[in-house]
Parts: C-alpha cells; structure tokens; sequence
C-alpha cells in the first residue's frame, strides 16, 4: 500500500468521500428502479396481484430499507445539486466546503421529517 | 499516473479537446458524446430532483403514505394526465441518468474490453426492457381490468 501523499486536496478528504457515496447511493437507487418498475408493471397483469407485492412494502423489514432507499436519494439529489454549482457557478470550487456543509443541512431538514412521517406509517401510529 | 485505457474517452471530453491530445489516435470516434453525457447528467439530474422528490412527497408523506398504497391509488393518480406524464419524464430521465452512470463505473472499473463489453451489453438490455416495459404499462393502463371492480371510475 502507498503511503498517502502529503498536502493533497481530495484523496482521502470529503471530496473524495463524497465521490464515493454518490456512486454508491447511484448504483443502489439504480437497482431499486429496476425492481420498481417491474412492481409497478403488474398493475397490467391483476389489482391482487399488484397489491400483494406492493404489500411487501408495508411491512416494519422493508419499511426500514425504504427510510435507507430515501436517505441515498436525498443525499444524492443535493450531492448532485452540490456538484452542478461546482462545476457552473464561478464561486463553486470557492465555496466547496461550505457547499458540502450546506448539502448535509439541507439532508438533515428533509430527512428528519421524512422519518417520522413514515415510520409512523409503517409501524401504525 | 496510469494510462487511460484505450476505447474510453474522458469524460467531458469533446472532439476538439481529443483531437489537441491525441491526434487521430483515438480509435472511439470523433464525437462529442462524452461531452454531451456528462452535460444530460447535471440537465437530467437537476429534473429528477424536482420529479422523484415530489413523487415521494405524494406517495410516502401525504394522506396514509406507503399504507394507502394500492391498484386504487395508483389508478386514481393515472386518472391525471399530470401525473401520467410526470411519471412518464420521471421513468425515461431517471433511467437514461442511472444507466450512463453505470456506464461511467463500467468504463472506470471494468478493465478487460471484453468484460467491459458485455457488462455494457448486460446494461443495455436491461435499460431498454425496463423502459419499453414502464412506457408501455403507463399508456395501456386499464383501472377497470378486474370486470367486479368497485372503484369509481368504473361504475
């Protein structure tokens, strides 16, 4: 293993994380379209059969992977967003750390609701 | 600092950038794809923000959330052409997006052009399936297929 070179900007620091989780929260959200669609396609086959599957998404297990499923999306949205203005707005590299910090606010503001609104779906408050 | 491997051209890159680094050397076309591509990602990725997070505030905060989800409700939102058309963009952008992303990985990832090839393959397939199937389920949706059905629309 290399030793980690000195006075780099991005390997090993939050630009480089960032680019790591943005592929692997695509590559996941990419995976559940699959499988979403082919749920949602069985609404041309029968009403039972399409609420049966569409049942599985009501139960405590898959209640907790879709608050995962929405924590990737949402991270990768304003991730995305973070990225455009890096890449479009003249001050974006500039502001990068405070981008990033933004991105993480934004997360949290969205997230937090989202948890409590459907958890308490899921688990019938 | 490792070669790039050959057949893959950088992202970003257009033809005229190709042509003041190689010269004609790049045997994958003088093309502005890569270009283009990395352009559809921040264009399209900027939609979907709009478009999955308002499809998941319908479905997953409003009213009884994933509870209410049913043939039902799936039928009374295809009902609006809005959302027919909401899900339509939503369906081909998110899946144009996600399978270049995963032609990206492949290209970084995958080193043997024959890997490469049939992992591209492998995606393509899947991403054409999945949106001629998606399209087509949106369009020839019927709420009244079970002939007993007892919702309103079909009284």
């Amino acid at each position: 293993m290399p030793s980690k070179p000195a006075g780099t900007l991005y390997r090993g620091r939050e630009g480089m994380w960032s680019w790591v989780a943005h592929r692997i929260t695509g590559v996941g959200i990419f995976f559940f379209l699959l499988v979403h669609v082919l749920d949602t396609a069985l609404v041309r086959v029968s009403p039972e059969a399409y609420n049966e599957v569409i049942g599985t998404y009501k139960n405590p297990l898959v209640g907790l992977l879709e608050v995962g499923l929405v924590a990737a999306i949402l991270f990768h949205a304003f991730n995305g967003v973070r990225l455009i203005l890096v890449d479009f707005w003249a001050k974006g590299p500039r502001y990068q750390r405070q981008l990033m910090i933004g991105v993480g606010v934004v997360w949290v503001v969205l997230f937090v609701p989202f948890v409590i609104r459907h958890l308490t779906h899921v688990f019938g408050g | 600092m490792s070669e790039s491997a050959p057949g893959i051209a950088a992202p970003r890159s257009s033809s005229r950038a190709r042509k003041l680094k190689g010269g004609g050397r790049n045997r994958s076309g003088q093309t502005n794809f890569e270009l283009y591509s990395w352009l559809f990602m921040r264009l399209s990725g900027l939609a979907l923000v709009i478009l999955v997070l308002g499809h998941l505030f319908v479905n997953l905060m409003l009213g009884g959330g994933i509870t209410a989800l049913d043939f039902g409700f799936v039928a009374g939102k295809w009902a609006n052409p809005l959302w027919q058309v909401w899900d339509l963009l939503m369906l081909w952008l998110a899946m144009l997006h996600g399978t270049n992303g995963l032609r990206t990985i492949i290209n970084d990832y995958a080193e043997k052009d024959q890997t490469r090839f049939w992992l591209k393959s492998l995606l393509i397939t899947a991403a054409i399936v999945i949106v001629v199937l998606g399209t087509l389920v949106i369009f020839t949706f019927d709420p009244c297929l079970d002939p007993n059905s007892t919702l309103s629309v079909c009284k």
